[in-house]
């Protein structure tokens, strides 16, 4: 019995250990090389969910509108430079994109959703009304009239297989083909500006080369399904290929939830997290030490082991970790109060086992298996709530803090039964055979008075 | 030895009485709905200067957005609620903010559109729905060996109704008086004070469960008595170590999870109340066949009192 109690706590020692590397340092674990993964309200960032308008699209090819967009907001969330962006479609007509730790601008958000990324600019003539401005002169949206409807030339049109490449004399190309309404357009467009520019707009602001003129290609011939850009550096070219394949997503989208944090707001409230962590966890170490004397003090070395423990299995957790909020650290402060309560549960009945006139030794193993049940039934109603909590999370778009407070509570639950059953128990049992055990006001306080 | 459930009556006409406050509070001022159940925008400012709440309002005013709510979040920070509103108007409003008041950095923008508000709200009532049943299955179920198991997991759900009411009634108040709402970290909290409560009943249950089995002479009344007394320090010092850590998030975290915290500390006073005075006590009125007694009672004293 004493040697398989020393043999649990050898283990119980190895599994603290382990923990510790893999919860420190905080940034970067020396076992995990990871740091907790924060949400959006402590690392600041954006998230959005757009709901998809698939009414125009045949009810065979609404996975693959959806699949499409998403593809394309991908390309244009990357040269954003976030770490770890999320993309992903939720439910059959919804995409969700989370960038955390990003400072977005609006126009960058506003563009991210476009249809169309760039449009196509013809020069003014006479006092037409411009769209746009710029050194070149004054532009409006090159428009084709297609049986009797005007449409404006944009990178809708152009087929997702733009390519840079070289003519024979090594000079950069762009080549490109336009689908089929796009060669409408284009004839009726190119043949009737030939000689003359076209500029290219993105939103507001003409698209610029990387020494900053506005790139207007001149037509030099009638364009019907394939042409080519010359003149073009190669990074412009490779910029503006990627924008004409992604230039278009294949459904509208529309923002149905946003949230936008800066962060700045963020970086206050882990701080501020962390020293309500701390107090909240002295504050009960005390009182439980006053209250419970050594056992206190054995469940407070029992609380550490509980915190580390629970931070490493939010580092572990599959899936990339558990997404701390500042609701899930919630979760995590407010568990630390419950993780004591098995310590009490047992504590109190060890405490009448004693007064019932057992030793020690006896007592322990008789407090431990009658508070038992109790533990038990009372966890599993918490963990019933965070199942339910689960289920709301994942059934609603503000998903965030719901989800991060309900993985904290239940780890915590868990873990704090593992501690109280586990740990606590070890300790006492070592404390047990030591010439200590005799003075049982170490233990009880009132019992030792009597 | 404490007779706790002796005055049982007395214990059940406080929590009447302060479900009775509660339900007139909701009535008089109802409940103000956060912008995840009501769709809307919420901004979250923070000027470089000191700009006064008032002159904040007349500006937002006069920038189309008249009768918003506002609130200071401390340190210079507002935050506004507004209608649902576009990016561009976002830019617009911000341009006019800055023109009026001076430089100022958008901590927080939210958006929620009505169809999200919707789901949200109704997935919010399931959850909780779905939790009282769940947890008065599953309590039926744990006390399945012990005679009537049904009134075990009743009491227990009709503690944790009177926990959710009472929060209700506090927020009611709040929302009246402070224009707190009821967002998703508020009904996060309720689910949690609902796990909490049930928690505690369990406890005191269970050692209903092991005094009847030990003893099945004794009258029921003393039994859940003797349980109650047994398991009261533990009752108290897990309410108390619980009290400590939520006090410590509502002191040093403050503003965006004030809500959240003050839920939970509600509810564990009251849930700690429920799991003592209510459901035990409940379960000695339905054996003993009481309600009519209780009932006759409860007028009477109140006209007395």
């Amino acid at each position: 019995m004493a040697r398989r109690n020393t043999l649990v706590f050898i283990v119980v020692l190895i599994i603290f250990i382990l923990a510790t590397l893999v919860v420190l340092p905080v940034e970067e674990g020396v076992l995990a090389k990871k740091g907790i993964r924060l949400g959006l309200d402590l690392q600041g960032g954006m998230h959005i969910v757009y709901q998809a308008d698939l009414s125009s699209v045949e009810s065979g090819g609404k996975a693959d509108a959806l699949e499409g967009a998403k593809a394309v907001l991908e390309n244009r969330v990357n040269p954003l430079g976030v770490t770890e962006p999320v993309i992903q479609i939720q439910g059959n007509d919804r995409v969700m994109v989370e960038l955390p730790g990003l400072n977005i601008t609006d126009e960058e958000k506003e563009r991210l959703a476009r249809v169309d990324i760039l449009e196509f600019g013809e020069r003014v003539s006479g006092n037409e009304t411009a769209k746009w401005e710029n050194e070149l002169g004054k532009w409006k949206p090159a428009t084709a009239n297609i049986s009797g409807e005007v449409k404006e030339l944009t990178s809708r049109y152009f087929k997702t297989n733009t390519q840079v490449g070289q003519d024979d004399y090594g000079r950069i190309e762009l080549h490109f083909e336009w689908d089929e309404e796009g060669s409408q357009v284009s004839q009726e467009i190119t043949s009737r500006l030939i000689g003359q520019p076209l500029a290219i707009f993105d939103g507001d602001e003409p698209l610029r080369g990387e020494e900053g003129r506005p790139i207007a290609p001149t037509i030099e011939a009638v364009i019907t399904d394939r042409g080519r850009i010359t003149g073009l550096t190669l990074k412009d070219a490779t910029t503006l290929s990627r924008q004409l394949n992604f230039g278009r997503l294949p459904v509208p989208l529309e923002i149905i939830y946003d949230q936008t944090v800066s962060p700045i707001l963020g970086s206050d409230f882990v701080g501020m997290s962390v020293k309500a962590g701390l107090i909240g966890v002295v504050i009960v170490m005390l009182f439980m030490i006053l209250y419970y004397r050594l056992s206190g003090l054995l469940a407070s070395l029992a609380l550490v082991f509980y915190g580390v423990l629970v931070m490493a299995a939010f580092k572990l957790w599959p899936g990339g970790g558990v997404t701390l909020t500042l609701a899930g650290i919630g979760g995590f402060i407010l568990s630390i109060g419950m993780a004591v309560d098995a310590n009490v549960l047992i504590f109190e009945r060890i405490k009448e086992e004693i007064r019932a006139g057992r030793t020690l030794g006896a007592a322990i193993d008789a407090g431990f298996n009658r508070a038992w049940t109790a533990i038990r039934d009372s966890n599993i109603t918490t963990l019933i709530v965070c199942g339910i909590l689960l289920w709301l999370g994942n059934s609603i778009v503000a998903s965030a803090p719901v989800v991060a407070f309900a993985w904290a509570l239940a780890i915590g639950v868990a873990v704090s039964m593992f501690t109280a059953i586990v740990v606590t128990r070890t300790l006492l049992r070592l404390f047990a055979r030591t010439n200590l055990s005799r003075k049982t006001w170490l233990f009880s306080p009132r019992t030792g008075r009597e | 030895m404490f007779d706790i459930t002796g005055k049982r009556f007395w214990f059940l006409l406080i929590a009447v009485i302060v479900i009775l406050i509660g339900i007139i509070a909701l009535a008089t001022f109802g409940l103000k709905a956060g912008v995840e159940f009501s769709s809307g925008s919420v901004m979250t400012v923070g000027f470089e200067q000191e700009v006064e709440q008032d002159d904040l309002e007349k500006e937002l005013a006069n920038l189309g957005y008249a009768n918003v709510i506002i609130q200071s979040v401390g340190e210079g920070d507002f935050l506004i609620r507004l209608p649902e509103i576009s990016g561009e108007d976002k830019t617009e409003l911000e341009t006019g903010l800055t023109e009026a008041l001076g430089t100022l950095e958008v901590r927080e923008f939210d958006v929620v559109s009505a169809m999200v508000a919707g789901e949200t709200a109704r997935n919010a009532g399931i959850a909780i729905a779905v939790a009282a049943v769940g947890i008065l299955l599953y309590i039926t179920w744990a006390f399945r060996r012990m005679p009537d198991p049904l009134h075990y997991g009743t009491c227990a759900v009709i503690a944790l109704i009177h926990d959710a009411l009472v929060a209700l009634g506090v927020f009611s108040i709040l929302g009246g008086i402070m224009d707190w709402e009821i967002n998703l970290m508020f009904v996060t909290g309720i689910l949690a004070v609902i796990g909490y409560s049930v928690n505690n009943t369990v406890v005191v249950f269970d050692r209903v469960r092991e005094n009847l089995t030990k003893d099945a002479k004794s009258d029921f009344e003393i039994v859940v008595n003797n349980s109650l007394v047994e398991t009261l320090s533990r009752s108290l010092n897990t309410s108390l170590t619980t009290l400590f850590v939520v006090l410590a998030l509502l002191l040093f975290v403050g503003a965006t999870i004030q809500n959240f915290a003050v839920v939970l500390l509600i509810g564990i006073i009251a849930g700690t109340y429920s799991s003592l005075c209510i459901a035990p006590q409940l379960l000695v009125v339905w054996k003993k066949g009481e309600w009519g007694r209780l009932i006759s009672w409860l007028p009477l004293t109140g006209a007395r009192g």
